[in-house]
């Protein structure tokens, strides 16, 4: 977690993502691997929220992609409604799947949502008041450990039967797709697929930046101390929850924002983006990684995501047991994840991670 | 179908007799129609070779019903045995059968309706008290004015009260649908279905049609008095519902509660435990049907310890490859036995294939039973002796046994444990392969009520978790009132708000709960959950 | 420093692996063979389903090299997994249609994973068949349906209950996802315009994978004292029907007091239960393993011998792809190259022999015509068909039942070449107003 590494870190991302837009606008790298790389970078902010809270807090969230999704309906929402009359029925105001169920009018919540800058401040917020008022709730009762786990994967999973629901009007399992534009300009054009991956790329680095700069600060240092003895902190006069509320309503907003660049980039938000398995695996993403580093969560994501995309071509038969093969031998094998085997010979061993009490 | 045979082998039994009296062939050929081409003709046929009193009616009507009767070419009709075939006219053996022009006679609901209805005529003096209680129940449904004599003459006859009681009520039916019937016989006839007060009672009240007035009204009063009694009943048949879906996440859960509650290991691979469970049922089963058919009754004995060993064996396995170096660090568990369910999925698809295994349900778990006005399946109620047994025994082996004592004592206080000579390395290897023998268990049941497919587990590990957490961590106790709560609020929600939005309360007050109990409702005290 | 040194060792790794990765992206070079890209779910929920149709596409494509492939070149299967994963269909679309350069892809089997490669073929141009039944209200000039749209499925099964069985009262019960919404919409309109009173309908939904079916097939029973004939419309999706069908059979609902008529369940789902007390319960599909024709008897065996599994079933979505790859085979031979733009335009009108005795031809509206067959389960998990339609349903992409697409047709020759079509507005593109 130097400060080298998270340098180079930026650098790369910021390096790699220019290079790569540069080469996809001479003819050099394929659109494909322009699309594909974006995902990851958004992949990649999930995964830094994961390790803002469960690497410097102790908060183990299994429900975290919820806030991802969260995002992605928001931006999702206004990219339907920047379809306009080009749905399949032509219907200037409703999308597609509320016409084809009947529905007479725009839902109340619908509302506003053809402005971009309302769609992106709501991407925000909802996965910041949700953490909020979740937090409050939690934190304050001292809900902690494997209770805060469950209790997150059963936030995220109510969310997955709601959002299914078709009376919902968010498009139950079909979700928000068939996108045109975006702020005016064609998703189908390279430029603006370049545009998006750089625009992934800048928010991770900025992301990647104040996540570093929290945790380093006096705040971090008091958060730290929260995560290894809680108890031991409130004893010291200050208040545990405070900061697990910041810092995890600010990691809510971290995956807010994946979502929000994820969803133009893939071209479909579903509810099953916040199934339980994702936010474990965005969990995954970190540990392999190495938790509690930021830079090795980043590098977690990308490295797995790019594995799964290459397996899953490459032995379409067999790809679940190299990834399960991976995970077991990450775990048991570099403990502190892949960034802890090049930490190995440093001077200073990390402070050692105590898991918070059952 | 036991009872189709034996109404098989009796009317056989008939078929010879008729074939030794005469071959009465009237003028009017009574099979003519079941030699039909449209579902229409032989709905018919059936009707009039049942009023027929063709002696070779029941053997051929039973015969259609098992699938045995073929037509061939000029409205001839065959019954297939297994030593040949039969002329279903004469019921003599018959020699020269073009089998290549022969067709089974076509069947769809209509016709099945019609040869149940008719089967029911025909067998209403049968010497079987159970074939004579069936039959008085088909005709109950049919309604038919024409088995009207039918019913008076074996009503004269019946001595078994039960039977009787139906008839009577059949009688009262068909009753009903009889023109002549007088206004009197028939509001006898609607307090007799009244009395009934089930729900092919309501039916048949709720669909007269050109009565007078009076038979009407009484008509009407009956169906919202039987509504009432029903709606009294819905609450006891919401709490077996309740219990039912309660026991089944016992089960699922029983396990977790030992590898997650007692030991702490976060187990993301319960859930394909509880998949091997299943698929040693299927394989159980598919050696049984071809080596041992006779065994299939007792298919599921033979299964539960299997799978108890099957899953308990994969459990040790893992505990000693894996998991033993990752104590201490329970979230990396997490990720390691998520990768394990991933692999394990996958070898299990590679090898049963990736669609779902048939795990057939045996004779006795079959089918359900009326309490009053509750209806009770076989399965559910096995299901529910099942885990009460289960946790039972797992409660007796945790508290008598000198494994459980160990296991205790390690759980407790490990290093202590071992300063006393207890080899904790083993305890541990053993406790994990309880926990997962025990969810091997479950499989068996699930096999019955469920999808036997990879995916299984995944289905059930989520709410596995909740329940043992909402029960408090390491309390067998908890989860065993935890399960049945949820299962019981979740069923009682269900039809107030639909299965979905049900579903989604249950896990918001499970999450409001947690925050007023953040330990579940009988958390562990004492310093050793603080550690 | 060392972290630093040993980070740079990392991020090498890491680059040259990404590299890698992208580079293998222009690998694809002058193709000696035709690639068919198969998008079919191998792991996750929907491998249930989705695993044989990968089975049988690799089986059509080694027949066809046996038969010496097509314009002279062999045909070459690419398979990757989607892995039940919706994004990731879309990714993988992309990489088979712009890396590995496939001339066209037979895949997809949920509408949600179809709506989310619909971009990416319309974008690139490409190929997509589709096998699925699914709710119509969709014609893409990219998409080759060759499943049933509701007017070829649900509502002639729903005409037959009524006609054969005087059914009155009506249950539609589905899980809630847009297939069962969709068709649930246009049989309650349907009934509705015959005359079928709101009290006699009842419509059910409830969550995927829905396992507990006691208090629903109760309020089913009790639906159904009512004096009324009645009868289960179920749009009920996979993994749910096991439970369903099980406590169906225990709670004792016959199909001769409440028939039930699915239009998920076939051969292969039923594989999974025990079907003896399902008996008399109905399916409509365009296919049954049990009909009787001399291709279909010859397809059973090519199947059984595949897989190597006497078992071995085949549905509905099967014949579905074989009647695909037959027309895409046609098409390429008429026209004379695998281009998807001259292949496309050389679909339509095609016609080949469908598995049961009849042609199945390719509509302007990119949807194939289908002959309507219902089957009562029979006790060995097959379906004994009691009714089909005399000659072949067009479908009707555009439901005339549904208020936003009466209106619609579709029709990809030109000079129309368009896939909503507003015959009331004269204008393509929906119902502008």
């Amino acid at each position: 977690m130097s400060k080298v590494s998270t340098i180079l870190c930026l650098v790369l991302i910021l390096g790699g993502a220019g290079l790569l837009a540069a080469g996809n606008a001479t003819g050099a790298v394929p659109t494909y691997a322009i699309s594909l790389v974006g995902k990851y970078l958004c992949y990649a902010m999930l995964a830094l929220a994961v390790d803002l809270v469960w690497g410097f807090a102790g908060i183990l969230s299994l429900g975290h992609a919820a806030f991802f999704a969260l995002g992605g309906y928001a931006m999702g929402m206004y990219l339907m409604r920047q379809i306009g009359t080009r749905g399949v029925y032509g219907n200037a105001i409703l999308p597609d799947f509320m016409v084809f169920l009947n529905w007479k009018e725009l839902p109340w919540y619908w509302h506003g949502f053809d402005n971009p800058l309302f769609a992106i401040l709501i991407a925000l917020a909802v996965p910041g008041l949700l953490a909020f008022v979740f937090g409050w709730f939690a934190f304050r009762s001292r809900v902690s450990g494997v209770y805060l786990s469950i209790i997150t994967q059963a936030l995220t999973y109510a969310l997955l039967l709601a959002f299914f629901r078709n009376d919902m009007g968010f498009g139950g399992n079909n979700g928000l797709t068939d996108f045109k534009d975006i702020f005016g300009f064609s998703l189908q054009s390279d430029g603006v697929r370049r545009g998006l991956l750089l625009a992934s790329a800048g928010f991770l680095a900025l992301q990647l930046v104040v996540a570093r700069y929290v945790v380093t600060s006096r705040f971090g240092k008091v958060l730290i101390a929260v995560r290894d003895t809680e108890s031991r902190t409130r004893f010291l006069g200050y208040r545990p929850e405070r900061y697990k509320l910041f810092v995890f309503v600010l990691s809510a907003v971290m995956a807010g924002i994946g979502g929000a660049l994820y969803v133009p980039q893939v071209g479909i938000i579903n509810p099953s983006e916040f199934a339980p398995a994702n936010s474990i695996e965005a969990v995954i993403w970190v540990a392999v990684g190495g938790r509690g580093t930021l830079v090795g969560a980043i590098l977690g994501a990308l490295l797995v995501n790019a594995g799964k995309t290459y397996f899953t071509g490459a032995l379409p038969e067999l790809w679940l047991f190299a990834l399960g093969a991976l995970f077991i031998l990450v775990t048991l094998l570099l403990p502190k994840g892949i960034l802890g085997l090049f930490a190995r010979s440093t001077a200073r061993p990390a402070p050692p991670v105590v898991e918070p009490a059952e | 179908m036991p009872l189709l045979r034996h109404l098989y082998f009796l009317a056989c039994l008939a078929l010879i007799a008729a074939s030794l009296a005469q071959p009465a062939m009237a003028q009017d050929d009574p099979f003519a129609g079941l030699a039909g081409d449209s579902f229409d003709d032989i709905r018919h046929g059936i009707e009039t070779l049942a009023t027929s009193g063709a002696p070779t009616a029941a053997a051929v009507i039973a015969a259609l019903q098992e699938g045995n009767l073929y037509s061939g070419p000029d409205a001839a009709l065959f019954i297939k045995t297994d030593d040949g075939w039969l002329d279903a006219r004469t019921g003599k053996p018959a020699t020269e059968v073009a089998e290549d022009a022969l067709s089974p006679v076509k069947m769809n609901n209509g016709v099945r309706r019609a040869a149940e209805a008719a089967m029911g005529s025909l067998e209403l003096y049968s010497p079987d008290a159970a074939i004579r209680r069936h039959a008085a129940e088909a005709v109950l449904k049919s309604r038919d004015p024409a088995a009207l004599e039918g019913l008076t003459r074996a009503l004269a006859k019946e001595s078994d009260a039960g039977v009787r009681r139906i008839m009577e009520q059949a009688r009262a039916s068909a009753l009903l649908a009889t023109p002549e019937t007088t206004e009197a016989e028939r509001l006898a006839a609607v307090a007799t279905l009244r009395a009934r007060g089930d729900l092919d009672a309501r039916a048949m009240l709720a669909s007269l049609t050109a009565q007078p007035p009076a038979v009407a009204e009484a008509a009407a009063t009956a169906v919202i008095a039987i509504d009432r009694m029903l709606q009294l009943w819905g609450l006891a048949q919401g709490v077996f519902y309740g219990l039912s879906l309660g026991s089944v996440l016992l089960l699922a859960a029983a396990g977790l509660a030992i590898t997650f509650g007692v030991m702490g290991v976060i187990n993301m691979a319960h859930g394909e435990m509880v998949m091997l469970g299943a698929y040693t049922t299927f394989v159980v089963q598919d050696v049984i049907k071809s080596h041992a058919p006779y065994l299939f009754e007792a298919s599921l004995f033979i299964a539960v310890p299997l799978a108890f060993l099957v899953a308990g064996a994969v459990g040790i396995a893992v505990e000693r490859c894996m998991l033993r170096f990752l104590y201490g660090r329970p979230l990396e568990t997490l990720l390691a036995t998520w990768g394990l369910s991933l692999a394990m999925q996958q070898t299990v698809r590679s090898t049963f294939g990736a669609s779902n295994r048939e795990v057939s349900t045996p004779q006795w778990m079959s089918g359900a039973t009326q309490w009053g006005g509750i209806t009770i399946t076989y399965n559910r109620l096995v299901i529910i002796v099942f885990a009460a047994l289960v946790v039972a025994a797992l409660m007796a082996a945790l508290r008598y046994t000198a494994l459980g004592l160990r296991m205790r004592a390690v759980t407790q206080n490990r290093r202590m444990a071992a300063a006393m000579g207890i080899r904790t390395p083993w305890v541990d290897a053993l406790t994990f392969g309880l926990g997962s023998g025990v969810a091997g268990m479950a499989g068996v049941a699930l096999s019955q009520i469920d999808n036997v497919s990879p995916n299984l587990g995944q289905g059930y590990i989520i709410d596995s978790f909740m329940v043992v957490v909402f029960g408090g961590v390491g309390n067998l106790w908890g989860t065993v009132v935890s399960a049945l709560t949820l299962g019981t609020v979740n069923k009682f929600l269900e039809p107030l708000a639909g299965a979905v939005l049900g579903k989604i309360t249950v896990l918001v007050l499970l999450i409001l709960f947690i925050q007023r109990k953040p330990r579940g409702m009988f958390p562990i005290k004492g310093r050793a959950v603080e550690s | 420093m060392a972290s630093f040194r040993n980070w740079l060792r990392g991020t090498g790794l890491a680059a040259a692996a990404a590299a890698a990765l992208l580079t293998g992206a222009h690998d694809a070079q002058a193709q000696a063979t035709i690639k068919v890209g198969i998008l079919h779910s191998l792991s996750g929920t929907m491998a249930i389903s989705e695993t044989t149709l990968k089975d049988v596409m690799l089986m059509l494509i080694e027949e066809q090299n046996k038969k010496g492939g097509v314009l002279g070149k062999k045909l070459e299967a690419v398979v990757v997994d989607p892995a039940s994963n919706w994004p990731l269909f879309a990714e993988k679309a992309r990489q088979l249609i712009t890396v590995d350069k496939v001339a066209a892809v037979f895949g997809c089997w949920t509408s949600v994973s179809r709506k989310s490669v619909l971009p990416v073929f319309e974008e690139l141009n490409s190929i997509l068949f589709y096998p699925v039944q699914y709710e119509g209200e969709e014609s893409s000039k990219n998409v080759f349906y060759t499943g049933a749209a509701p007017n070829q499925q649900a509502i002639p099964a729903v005409d037959y209950l009524a006609k054969e069985e005087k059914v009155q009262r009506w249950v539609l019960a589905g899980t809630d996802y847009v297939y069962p919404r969709t068709t649930n919409k246009i049989l309650e309109a349907y009934l509705k315009s015959k005359g079928v009173k709101d009290e006699d309908i009842m419509i059910n939904y409830t969550p995927f994978g829905h396992s507990d079916w006691q208090n629903i097939v109760a309020s089913i029973k009790k639906f159904g004292t009512a004096g009324k004939k009645t009868a289960v419309v179920s749009t009920i999706n996979g993994d749910a029907n096991v439970p369903f069908y099980k406590e169906l059979g225990n709670q004792g609902v016959k199909a001769t007091d409440i028939p039930v008529v699915a239009f998920s369940v076939g051969e292969e789902e039923l594989a999974g239960i025990d079907t003896k007390p399902l008996l008399g319960h109905l399916a409509a599909w365009n296919y049954f393993q049990s009909v009787k024709s001399a291709d279909n008897t010859a397809f059973i065996a090519k199947w059984k011998a595949f897989t190597k599994n006497q078992k071995r079933v085949t549905n509905d979505p099967m014949e579905a792809h074989v009647i695909g790859f037959a027309m895409w085979i046609k098409a390429i031979e008429k026209a004379g190259t695998t281009d998807p733009k001259a292949v496309i335009e050389a679909m339509i009108g095609i016609s080949v022999p469908n598995l049961t005795g009849g042609y199945s031809a390719m509509m302007p509206n990119h949807h194939i015509t289908k002959p309507v067959l219902i089957g009562e389960v029979k006790a060995d998990g097959q379906f004994n068909v009691v009714w089909q339609t005399k000659g072949t349903v067009v479908a009707n992409e555009w439901s005339p039942y549904l208020e936003g697409s009466k209106d619609l047709i579709a029709d990809w020759r030109s000079p129309l070449s368009c896939g909503n079509f507003n015959v009331k507005t004269g204008k393509c593109g929906g119902a502008s107003k």
